[in-house]
């Protein structure tokens, strides 16, 4: 006699819209394997992606849940009925939980405008008081982030940056002005968010985040916002953040092109599920080597200040699953569904990361500019180039880079063309190659010796090096 | 999805009083030939969750208390065709929970509750492929008549 399986309304226009199925005698198992191979849209809704039933799915052989049998081994033949039984859970977006301190009299009037919002209102005013948020980086990304975090009224904003302000930085990381040139950046985006409202505390950790103190810094912070600028302080954010059940509230930048997203494992995807590995090191050129529109880092930092508002007032859908692609050129927002990987080493179902690790090493970084090769310095170059005029220097950034400024007598060939134009040079010829900051030629270098050239140096420091050291004449960029 | 004013009314009733817990039910009803969902009656069910700390943010329906109401629902020639549940001091949009858990083709009726009154309320359904939720329209009728 064949066994009778009850579909549950639901899942009928999945299974041709029938109501009552017959299947042979088996298991549970067998009966439902057997089930999704004849109607394979089935399965999404039966299965998790690793085979195990998905946890609001019951089946009842006859009367009884399989759990109180034996689960998939439990047999069934003969008048059997297996059911499909729905049990339906769901509930709000959660909140982070967060202090709500009473405000004060002169706050009330500070944050009126949020007051009458009914999203914030009053309890979302005091919970932003309330939270704790820290932000790696003071840079272009924080910048804007921690003005309007400030602004906002978020009681707490830890800083963590030990980088001084440079001159270059300002024509994006707003935070700083030309009268902080040459402070610590914590220091000046601290007077500046005192200024703009006093009734915010700043926690400076004037520190490199590090595997070794990650976890003490980020654990009394509710949410931690990604202001990095590399790829081994991106994945120990994440890593960290993974670890310690925190939202990372990514942001990145490059050129004309900016992300967002919000990274909560315990939610979806984390960063390791959407880029499993770093790119190879100089791959991606850093802001300061490719340069960046300053209006991007505000634009992108922009949101993460948001992102980080929304979850602390606990409104609105927020990025989590979501990765934004911000193109400044075409002014066009692309929006990526991210999934979490069943298989991601730290968040996945069966972690292999479980503490943080080496992630210089991780992200193939042993040396300073990611690649080793003999160096000469700026000042040695200037004497010995004296000495032997016949020193053949090649510049190896771009045409437009040129054009800001270059060193007498060196010749072009940008890192690009260069393997096309070996032929150009003399193969026992005493070469040097620069570049802006010393990461580029030294990758040049490593394409010269591969193709034999025998004798060649990476000038340390690239031209920025030589503008400060031998020559003020070449201006810095 | 229609639904007649007396049923809404008991909806709203219910949820307002399990606030601020998230209170939740079983919609009874059948689909008509133009593929129009009837709403005829609306099950209270006891979030399962109540008493643990997750009450205000989570619901849970059993499968028990699911399979009760389907046989008594057949019995009137009727199924369960949705779910509703409150949103506690938030907006009637599904959460990513609630698409994690969510079943295809029942409608889903969220309604926000503040501060303990009824707000704005939202009829859902799953696309097929899970990956989100797809507004369907709400129509409320003064009568159960059709």
């Amino acid at each position: 006699m064949p066994i009778t399986i009850n579909i549950p309304a639901p899942l009928r226009p999945y299974a041709g819209d029938r109501k009552v199925m017959n299947a042979e005698p088996g298991t549970v198992d067998s009966i439902l394997k057997e089930l999704v191979a004849a109607h394979p849209k089935l399965k999404a809704h039966l299965y998790k992606e690793a085979g195990k039933l998905q946890n609001f799915v019951n089946i009842y052989v006859n009367d009884t849940d399989v759990r109180e049998l034996a689960g998939g081994e439990t047999p069934v033949s003969g008048d059997d009925t297996v059911s499909i039984v729905p049990s339906i859970a769901g509930g709000r977006p959660s909140q982070l939980s967060v202090a709500t301190p009473e405000l004060e009299p002169a706050e009330i009037l500070r944050y009126s405008r949020h007051l009458i919002l009914p999203d914030v209102g009053l309890d979302g005013q005091r919970r932003l008081k309330g939270a704790r948020i820290l932000l790696v980086g003071a840079g272009g990304l924080g910048s804007p982030a921690a003005l309007y975090l400030a602004a906002a009224g978020v009681g707490t904003i830890g800083l963590v940056d030990f980088d001084k302000v440079d001159e270059t930085n300002l024509q994006r990381q707003i935070i700083h002005g030309t009268g902080s040139v040459g402070r610590s950046k914590l220091d000046s985006a601290e007077a500046r968010i005192r200024d703009l409202n006093p009734h915010t505390k700043v926690e400076k950790f004037e520190t490199r985040l590090t595997s070794q103190n990650a976890f003490e810094i980020l654990r009394e912070f509710d949410v931690v916002v990604d202001g990095t600028d590399n790829f081994p302080t991106r994945y120990l954010v994440n890593d960290a953040c993974v670890l310690l059940d925190k939202p990372n509230v990514y942001g990145s930048i490059f050129r004309f092109e900016g992300q967002a997203s919000v990274f909560d494992a315990r939610l979806g995807p984390c960063y390791r599920c959407v880029y499993s590995e770093p790119p190879p090191p100089g791959l991606v050129p850093s802001c300061a080597e490719g340069g960046v529109l300053g209006v991007l880092p505000g634009i992108i930092g922009t949101m993460q200040a948001l992102e980080t508002i929304k979850l602390i007032i606990g409104r609105g859908r927020s990025l989590v699953g979501r990765l934004i692609l911000f193109d400044a050129m075409d002014f066009t927002f692309r929006e990526l569904k991210l999934k979490k990987d069943p298989g991601c080493p730290i968040c996945g179902e069966h972690p292999t990361i479980t503490e943080l690790i080496d992630y210089e090493a991780f992200c193939g970084i042993d040396t300073e500019s990611g690649h080793d090769g003999p160096e000469i310095t700026a000042l040695d170059l200037s004497t010995e180039w004296r000495e032997k005029p016949d020193l053949v220097v090649i510049d190896v950034r771009d045409h437009h880079e040129w054009q800001i400024c270059h060193i007498e007598g060196t010749i072009l060939v940008p890192l690009g063309e260069l393997p096309q134009r070996l032929n150009e040079f003399d193969g026992h010829a005493d070469i040097v190659t620069h570049c802006h900051s010393g990461a580029r030629s030294m990758r040049a270098l490593e394409i010269l010796n591969a193709a034999g050239f025998a004798s060649v140096r990476s000038l340390k420091g690239g031209i920025d090096a030589w503008s400060t050291d031998v020559d003020p004449g070449v201006p810095r960029y | 999805m229609v639904i007649d004013a007396d049923t809404m009314a008991a909806v709203r009733r219910q949820l307002e009083a399990d606030y601020p817990h998230e209170g939740c039910g079983l919609l009874v009803g059948r689909t008509m030939v133009d593929g129009e969902v009837f709403v005829t009656d609306r099950v209270p069910v006891q979030n399962v969750r109540l008493g643990d700390e997750a009450a205000s943010t989570r619901y849970l329906i059993s499968p028990e208390d699911f399979r009760c109401a389907d046989t008594r629902a057949a019995a009137a020639g009727d199924e369960v065709i949705g779910v509703y549940h409150s949103h506690p001091d938030v907006g009637p949009f599904p959460s990513d929970y609630d698409r994690e858990h969510a079943w295809p083709w029942f409608h889903y009726l969220i309604v926000s509750v503040k501060a303990g009154l009824v707000g704005e309320e939202r009829v859902w359904q799953l696309l097929d492929d899970r990956s989100s939720f797809v507004e369907q329209d709400l129509n409320l009728k003064e009568s159960k008549c059709l």
